[in-house]
């Protein structure tokens, strides 16, 4: 057997018994950060089968950020009886806060761009650039934006209506729907992922950002 | 030449593993969250600083391996944080059982 056999045979069975002890776990919290560790390592399986898109996408969506949902989850589901502690950050969460964010974007609008010829794209791209605005949000450096918020519905529904616009303009341009004009196909797809890399880095930190806590001010 | 860069490697990312391993080991095995806390951000640092200084000789480009050293960086900056948040909820709160 050689060594990257045995490696993968090792990696499955580390997978399937994590699954396992998450479904058992007793504690909640020990559940979440069982599926967190569960979700990396399914990423590394994904590596190894050459699918290092799909490897990024659970390692940001699938551990991250439905680990953050998971673990603000199990917080409250503690604090449900006590008064709704409302923690402050604390200093290294907003040093954090601040140095990431540059790096971070930097990182997010490379691995969109890097998407059309290499792994990444939008998805793998905004999720990076959710995460920079969820800590930011978490630190308190920057508020949660209201719902009432237009710029924020406007970056919502972006994505989709440019995408359905330019599907449309198919039947008009090119042979059909979502058919793209020849030579046009590169650019128009760049453009439609950069909405989407938009509407995802935008949909993520609401999704944790959770329901809408005060009444707007009218 | 390369035999000397491989050796190099060799021993460097072994030294990274054997961290790793005791970092694992301290984690699994000390009995408090801050002496766990202690074993875990040796093997962050120094088993990953191993681990990417053999990598280095080896790396196609100059960039690339400017990548390795930032993600090196990266997770320096992250485990450290970390490290103060946990450490400071352990104060706050008392070890956890």
């Amino acid at each position: 057997m050689s060594v990257l056999l045995a490696l993968d045979v090792g990696l499955a069975a580390l997978v399937l018994a994590l699954a396992i002890w998450t479904i058992f776990a007793r504690e909640v919290f020990a559940a979440v950060v069982g599926y967190v560790a569960y979700g990396l390592l399914l990423s590394i399986v994904w590596v190894r089968l050459f699918a290092v898109d799909v490897a990024l996408t659970e390692a940001a969506i699938g551990s991250g950020v439905t680990g953050v949902l998971l673990v603000g989850a199990a917080g409250r589901m503690r604090e449900a009886g006590n008064a709704a502690a409302t923690e402050q950050p604390r200093e290294p969460q907003r040093f954090w806060a601040a140095v990431l964010p540059p790096l971070g974007i930097l990182i997010g609008i490379h691995i969109f761009w890097a998407g059309a010829d290499e792994p990444g794209g939008a998805f793998q791209g905004g999720a990076i650039l959710a995460t920079m605005w969820m800590i930011t949000m978490m630190a308190r450096l920057t508020e949660v934006p209201p719902v009432s918020s237009v710029w924020l519905r406007l970056a919502l529904v972006v994505s989709p209506a440019v995408f359905l616009a330019i599907g449309v303009a198919g039947v008009a341009v090119a042979i059909g729907f979502f058919a793209y004009p020849t030579g046009f196909a590169k650019p128009l797809i760049l453009f439609i992922e950069a909405f989407m890399t938009l509407s995802i880095a935008v949909t993520l930190p609401t999704l944790v950002a959770g329901p809408p806590r005060r009444v707007p001010r009218r | 030449m390369s035999l000397v860069l491989d050796l190099l490697s060799i021993t460097t990312i072994g030294a990274g593993a054997f961290f790793f391993f005791a970092g694992t080991m301290g984690l699994l095995r000390f009995p408090d969250a801050l002496t766990r806390l202690h074993a875990l951000t040796k093997a962050d640092n120094l088993g990953l600083g191993l681990v990417v200084l053999g990598l280095l000789p080896h790396m196609a480009s100059l960039l690339v391996a400017l990548k390795l050293v930032a993600i090196w960086a990266l997770v320096q900056l992250a485990g450290a944080t970390v490290a103060q948040l946990i450490g400071r909820a352990v104060r706050r709160k008392g070890p956890a059982a």
